[in-house]
């Protein structure tokens, strides 16, 4: 195991912001901590890095113990905070010359691991990081992050307030990353990033709803989910919550997603059902159950 | 060694990137100086004052008892001769000496006319000033009381003689204080926010979350303000000899020593307002009120500590800006060594002591 | 929903300088429409949007909003619309009838008028045992419900949303969503600024502005059709590489 946790809480005033998590992460592994702002995940991560007490529990990162071993643990792990946290004022290259430096490196030393990354802003070495964009950013801070060849790679948030495009450059970095060997813990309250990790915890309130792939997890949803789409959708939700078998009614981009209650449940029926209620255009097809459904439904 | 080389130059990157802080940095001591260069008024109460009397006689045992019995004045010592003004004036014990001539009252009424001399301590020219005003008008009053039924009047002449600053700049006087001013503002004030800033950014948790030990990171921060504050002592020094023509008689070298001394108080008083607060408005907050109001008010610095009522006088001695400005005006102005300012300096090394011990106290290895 | 334009953009630009941040745009909004106006960080977008609610002059081109010119009546322009953000929206140390009662008032509602809002808001919303608590106190998503309300004390014609829902938990994102469509079904434009393609999916009509200038235009599914996409997200990422 590369990451376990026991049963960790931690209160600050009266806001129990984990409460008695546990789980594990393989070596080698991608996992993924899924879940809205304020689910906790931040927390969590500030006690694996060693900045946190728990209130109860433990927790061994790279087989060392968070309390007693936290000086191996910060040799050991790469971290990157929620906000990119580089120096504004410094260039590229100085940024990057300077956290190798305090982790006892360089640059030459470990160029292999971070050469992907870093040849994408290499070109704006001699910029200030305060000037780059915010993808530009966090290919920065996750090449500071992995200047020292970490065991662990902690990554809070990484994709937040970035642009679609670094995104899915960003994940296809992480899994070339996870290739070399590196145990990768990354959240993200992006519900369609976490079909890219190999397991993920859903987490909200503090709580960890469930664990396990995120082809699992679809798995386990109870009931087949159907879009449904009219003319209007204000009147098209009312309608549905008006049905009287309806399970689930939730609006989803362009369509619904709606369950029924019934195991036997025939598409047609509704179809007539909001054709007595005026409704025009009605499209209803059977669709993919996502991670934010099972979430939804998890979290209820 | 080399990650705390690479900590400390990454500090200058952000210093000398920072154009307008820089500005100000070394701006301010030159615009202060001139500034304060101006003179203040100021009252003046209860000073402390030495009396020489030669002559020892009725007539001066009542202007004496004037003297004493108003407010401004406060007879600290009698002294027996001459060689033992300066004495007085060095140990810093009294503002001002009266000196009667002999056979004063026998002048007054044989002579018609005799005189009295008033040396004052010129270092703080709007003390002397106001001390040497409110005299005269002691002895004028006395003057009309004796004329009252006497056809040639007597007269009492006073020969004012400033010693330490005789021409009377202001700017020497404010020298010591603005020195302190700059010296707690670059050191405590941007140290605190510079530590403050690597909290806000978030960069603190990596630092945290490195090799790197704490130590390391906060002397890491501080020194570059050292180096920092005496470029800028110097600076001040400099301009006073060479602008203001101000002479400096004590040692450079002791200077030098008791300005790092306090740059290290100033630099302790930071990185405890660090620990304190978690955004960079609420450090510059803290040392703007909590340091630089105190500092500027109750230093000695503007105000005279010796007319500020009792308990302003009391809560001074906690403030280090006061021990420092009177080592620098014993230095600086009246040339005196260690073996008169020791007491001082050991005060300020205590204060700097406790303050280093508290902040490694506070200075938390995690982030509650 | 009729085909009166509320919003009405022509060759619309901005230049700070030699930087042209919007470079000649020109669209039209419906009333009643939900309209996403996406870009990444950078793009324009906020720049463009700051001329519509009439906080920044554009450089040239015209545009009017409900019904005001965006050069001439400003401060009209401003009195019939609402706007939203996720950064700010209300003061935390306030209690939600404060804030209610203070953004009623700076909208110039009567006293009377405040009061009446303020029972229907706490009616709608169930708010009758948070009304007197601090805002502060609140979880994320009843702030970004009671801020959407605030926003349409004043039935502003037109509502502009930044990114109302990043960050939110799914199922209060849906409820924020039903808001929204019950806004627009009542007649109230809805534009809504953001860099979340999902975001994008629950719009009648998406504009993508790449470097200050919009690159698409159309409704959600027919993008996707066009781009030859599965999300949004996908035309996104086609579009911005070309």
């Amino acid at each position: 195991m590369s990451i376990s946790v026991h049963n960790i809480s931690k209160t600050f005033k009266d806001v129990t912001a984990v409460n008695n998590i546990s789980f594990d992460v393989k070596e080698g592994e991608l996992f993924g901590l899924i879940g809205p702002d304020g689910a906790g995940k931040t927390t969590i991560f500030r006690i694996l890095t060693t900045l946190l007490f728990a209130d109860k529990g433990e927790a061994i990162v790279a087989n060392y113990d968070v309390i007693k071993d936290y000086k191996s643990i910060r040799n050991h792990v790469g971290y990157m905070p929620g906000k990119f946290s580089l120096y504004q004022d410094l260039t590229v290259e100085e940024n990057l010359e300077f956290f190798a430096t305090i982790f006892g490196t360089t640059i030459e030393k470990n160029y292999d691991l971070i050469k992907d990354i870093y040849v994408q802003i290499e070109p704006f070495k001699t910029r200030r990081a305060g000037k780059l964009s915010g993808g530009m950013k966090q290919k920065l801070a996750l090449c500071c992050a992995l200047i020292h060849k970490p065991k662990v790679l902690f990554l809070d948030e990484p994709t937040t307030g970035v642009d679609p495009v670094s995104r899915k450059e960003f994940w296809e970095m992480l899994k070339r990353l996870q290739k070399k060997g590196i145990t990768i813990l990354v959240s993200t309250p992006y519900m369609d990033e976490a079909a890219l990790c190999d397991r993920i915890a859903l987490i909200q309130d503090g709580k960890i709803l469930e664990i396990d792939t995120p082809q699992e997890i679809v798995k386990h949803y109870p009931k087949k989910i159907y879009n449904v789409k009219t003319d209007n959708m204000y009147k098209l939700i009312e309608c549905l919550k008006s049905y009287e078998h309806h399970y689930s009614v939730y609006p989803f981009g362009e369509f619904v997603h709606y369950t029924d209650k019934r195991d036997d449940f025939n598409p047609n029926e509704l179809h007539r059902f909001l054709e007595e209620m005026d409704a025009v255009n009605i499209i209803i097809q059977p669709t993919e159950t996502t991670i934010e459904d099972t979430f939804m439904e998890l979290a209820k | 060694m080399k990650r705390f080389v690479g900590f400390i130059k990454k500090e200058f990157y952000h210093i000398f990137r920072d154009r307008r802080s820089l500005f100000i940095l070394f701006g301010m001591p030159i615009a202060q100086i001139m500034l304060f260069g101006f003179a203040i008024t100021n009252e003046i109460n209860n000073v402390d004052i030495a009396i020489l009397d030669h002559s020892k006689d009725v007539t001066t045992q009542e202007i004496i008892n004037k003297i004493a019995s108003s407010k401004y004045f406060s007879i600290k010592q009698l002294i027996q001769n001459e060689a033992e003004i300066e004495a007085v004036f060095k140990k810093g014990k009294v503002k001002a000496v009266l000196i009667f001539e002999k056979d004063f009252s026998k002048n007054l009424t044989k002579e018609n006319n005799a005189t009295i001399q008033i040396i004052t301590d010129a270092t703080d020219p709007n003390t002397a000033n106001t001390i040497s005003n409110y005299t005269n008008s002691i002895l004028q009053k006395y003057q009309q009381e004796i004329n009252k039924n006497i056809k040639i009047p007597y007269q009492i002449i006073p020969k004012t003689r400033m010693v330490y600053n005789p021409e009377l700049k202001s700017v020497f006087m404010f020298v010591p204080g603005v020195m302190t001013i700059i010296l707690m503002l670059v050191s405590a004030m941007m140290t605190s926010i510079s530590i403050t800033r690597e909290k806000e950014l978030g960069t603190m948790e990596i630092l945290l979350v490195s090799p790197l030990k704490p130590f390391q990171v906060i002397v890491g921060k501080v020194v570059p303000y050292i180096f920092l504050s005496v470029i800028n002592a110097i600076v001040i020094v400099l301009l006073s000899i060479f602008i203001f023509k101000m002479p400096v008689q004590g040692s450079l070298f002791l200077l030098g020593i008791e300005s790092i001394l306090f740059i290290i108080t100033s630099l302790s008083l930071g990185i405890l307002i660090s620990t304190v607060s978690a955004t960079q408005q609420t450090a510059m907050m803290i040392s703007l009120m909590g340091l630089m109001l105190p500092t500027i008010l109750l230093s000695g610095f503007i105000f005279p500590i010796s007319s500020m009522p009792l308990p302003l006088q009391v809560i001074s001695n906690i403030i280090p800006a006061k021990w420092f400005i009177i080592i620098l005006k014993g230095i600086m102005l009246k040339g005196v060594g260690l073996t008169f300012i020791w007491k001082e300096t050991l005060i300020l090394a205590g204060m700097t002591l406790f303050f280093i011990v508290l902040s490694i106290k506070k200075y938390k290895i995690r982030l509650e | 929903m009729n085909n009166k334009n509320v919003i009405k953009v022509e060759n619309l630009t901005k230049k700070f300088g030699d930087f042209t941040a919007v470079n000649s745009i020109s669209f039209e909004v419906k009333k009643g429409e939900i309209f996403g106006f996406l870009g990444a960080n950078g793009a324009g977008k906020t720049t463009a949007m700051k001329m519509l609610i009439g906080i920044s002059t554009p450089t040239s081109g015209s545009a009017q909003v409900a019904d005001f010119d965006v050069f001439t009546n400003p401060e009209d322009i401003k009195k019939n619309i609402g706007y939203m953000s996720q950064k700010f929206a209300l003061y935390d140390d306030l209690t939600v009838k404060e804030n209610i009662t203070f953004f009623g008032g700076i909208y110039g509602l009567s006293r009377k008028q405040i009061e009446e809002k303020r029972c229907l808001l706490v009616e709608e919303l169930g708010l009758q045992d948070i009304v007197n608590e601090l805002v502060g106190s609140l979880p994320l998503g009843w702030k970004q419900k009671i801020s959407f309300s605030v926003a349409l004390l004043h039935n502003p014609k037109i509502i502009f949303l930044d990114e109302p829902t990043g960050g939110v938990d799914p199922i209060t994102r849906r409820q924020f969503w039903e808001m929204i469509y019950k806004t627009a079904n009542n007649g109230t434009t809805v534009f809504v600024t953001t860099h979340y393609m999902d975001e994008a999916e629950y719009c009648d009509r998406v504009s993508i502005m790449v470097d200050g200038k919009i690159e698409a235009l159309d409704t959600p599914t027919k993008l996707k059709e066009q781009f030859k996409a599965d999300t949004m997200n996908d035309v996104f990422l086609k579009l911005a590489r070309g």
